[in-house]
């Protein structure tokens, strides 16, 4: 299979570089009508998701985080390790994270809808939340890196070939520091949701990804943060990865109409929670007294 | 200062890196941790591949290591670039699933321990982070010695060992190849021991 034939590639990994989540040329290249349904996806997610309930009514424990081995996010397949996970005690350089500054990026990372000649278009929002370890201590001065699709679902990246405009004036990436009481702000654009060839007509919710470094490199994450009320929730292989409802539920931001600014953006806050530290912190830490 | 209740939150799940990373996480230089020509500078290289043994055209490893002297750098500069090592480098697998950095041989961070690059692993397709080490292949008794006294080493059968342990090339670079799922399939860690520790802890 070549590169440009990829296209009509059912979204089922083959090992193919370009198969999977690259988002369709428009009609010609749609998946026929042997391709997977939504109502297949869905009754797969939905006996995943009955399997973990009863799990947890005969005392399984809660999962914090995605399946793994998750058949119906179908790039996944031959993707994931099927032997455990090797449990090993961290040593010292993994205690650690590496250090960002402000020499490292610019202030204006933070506002997505600057870094172009005009105003993008679509909702402008302010994302504002605080990243904390999982003993809710703050991650100071740390690397926050996003990107995202643009008001039309369209990624600024070369293999996303969804027929939606490119904003000449949004790339859709962002950094920032968070400050000395974990928190982080920028301000964007609402991305929209886009198509993807996981089955037929799949959709993913709007989204936006974010890269997340710890103080030990052990906390370190790249997710995805959903808008609240999304209508996709329930269809989305990825979103569903996640089997715990609650678990699911973290990575939703809430509407906070005390960021929202007047005649100008609306406000979502998204927190953060790292996994715990492995480092005894015995230094004073200014700002927890 | 009281002191700080030991307070467990339940951690954010992560998601897949998707697709679309390439035009926002690499950045230039970042898998350059030094210049060329540095004095002791090596090249760590090698390919990912999937279940199939298919390469992996769309994964990022990102490399976390101690400097020659074992020392943990706290210098910022890993975005910046420049000539300071930060001990921090970012690679996206190429068409062929290959990758390289340009780095220092790290030093081992505890006495009598065998020194090793710390590797986070994302791709499309795969749902969370993984996490695994690249150890420095020995050049001497001692550094055999440490290798077969690494408590993780140790604790792993000879043919699962050795998906951790580079490899020295004739041209004196160092190669590591990652293998996501099946024959050689590369030994990936969590760090929680329990399971509410963390996000690893069940549902792998």
């Amino acid at each position: 299979m070549t590169v440009q034939d990829a296209g009509q590639d059912t979204g089922q990994d083959t090992g193919d570089p370009a198969a999977g989540e690259v988002s369709g040329t428009g009609p010609a290249t749609v998946l026929d009508a042997a391709a997977e349904s939504q109502a297949q996806l869905s009754a797969e997610i939905e006996a995943g998701h009955a399997a973990y309930a009863a799990g947890r009514e005969r005392g399984e424990p809660e999962e914090h985080g995605p399946r793994k081995n998750w058949p119906p996010y179908r790039s996944s397949l031959l993707r994931h390790p099927t032997k455990d996970l090797h449990h090993a005690d961290p040593e010292t350089i993994e205690l650690y994270a590496p250090v960002f500054g402000e020499r490292d990026i610019g202030p204006l990372e933070a506002d997505l809808t600057v870094q172009r000649g005009g105003e993008p278009i679509g909702e402008r929002i302010v994302v504002r939340g605080r990243v904390v370890d999982g003993e809710g201590r703050p991650v100071r001065r740390q690397l926050v890196e996003v990107w995202q699709a643009n008001a039309a679902g369209r990624y600024v990246h070369k293999r996303d070939q969804h027929p939606a405009p490119i904003d000449p004036n949004f790339t859709g990436i962002g950094r920032m520091l968070t400050d000395d009481d974990g928190w982080y702000r920028f301000q964007t654009i609402k991305p929209g949701p886009y198509p993807w060839k996981n089955h037929f007509n799949a959709w993913r919710p709007a989204h936006i990804h974010f890269s997340l470094f710890g103080r030990e490199i052990t906390q370190r994450i790249v997710t995805q943060m959903y808008f609240p009320g999304d209508p996709l929730f329930a269809l989305d292989p990825i979103y569903q990865s996640i089997q715990d409802p609650r678990a699911r539920e973290r990575l939703v931001a809430t509407y906070d109409h005390d960021l929202s600014e007047h005649e100008w953006a609306t406000g979502y806050r998204w927190d953060i929670v790292l996994t715990g530290s492995h480092r005894t912190w015995t230094e004073p830490e200014d700002g927890d007294e | 200062m009281s002191e700080v209740l030991p307070v467990s939150l339940p951690p954010t799940p992560g998601q897949t890196v998707g697709p679309f990373f390439g035009y926002a996480l690499p950045y230039a230089r970042g898998n350059e941790l030094v210049e060329p020509g540095t004095p002791g500078a090596v090249r760590l290289h090698g390919t990912v591949r999937d279940g199939a043994g298919n390469p992996v055209p769309d994964a990022l490893l990102e490399i976390w290591q101690a400097d020659p002297a074992g020392r943990v750098p706290a210098r910022s500069g890993s975005l910046l670039r420049d000539g300071t090592f930060a001990g921090w480098g970012r690679a996206e697998t190429d068409r062929e699933g290959g990758f390289w950095f340009r780095t220092l041989l790290p030093g081992a961070t505890e006495a009598g321990r065998a020194p090793f690059f710390h590797v986070t692993l994302f791709a499309r397709g795969l749902q969370d982070r993984l996490f695994t080490r690249a150890y420095l292949p020995a050049s001497d008794g001692a550094g055999r010695a440490a290798l077969d006294a690494d408590p993780l080493l140790a604790s792993l059968d000879p043919r699962r060992r050795a998906t951790l342990v580079t490899e020295r090339e004739p041209d004196g670079s160092l190669r590591w190849d990652v293998r996501l799922q099946g024959e050689g399939e590369t030994v990936f860690l969590t760090y929680d021991a329990g399971p509410h520790a963390g996000r690893d802890g069940v549902g792998a």
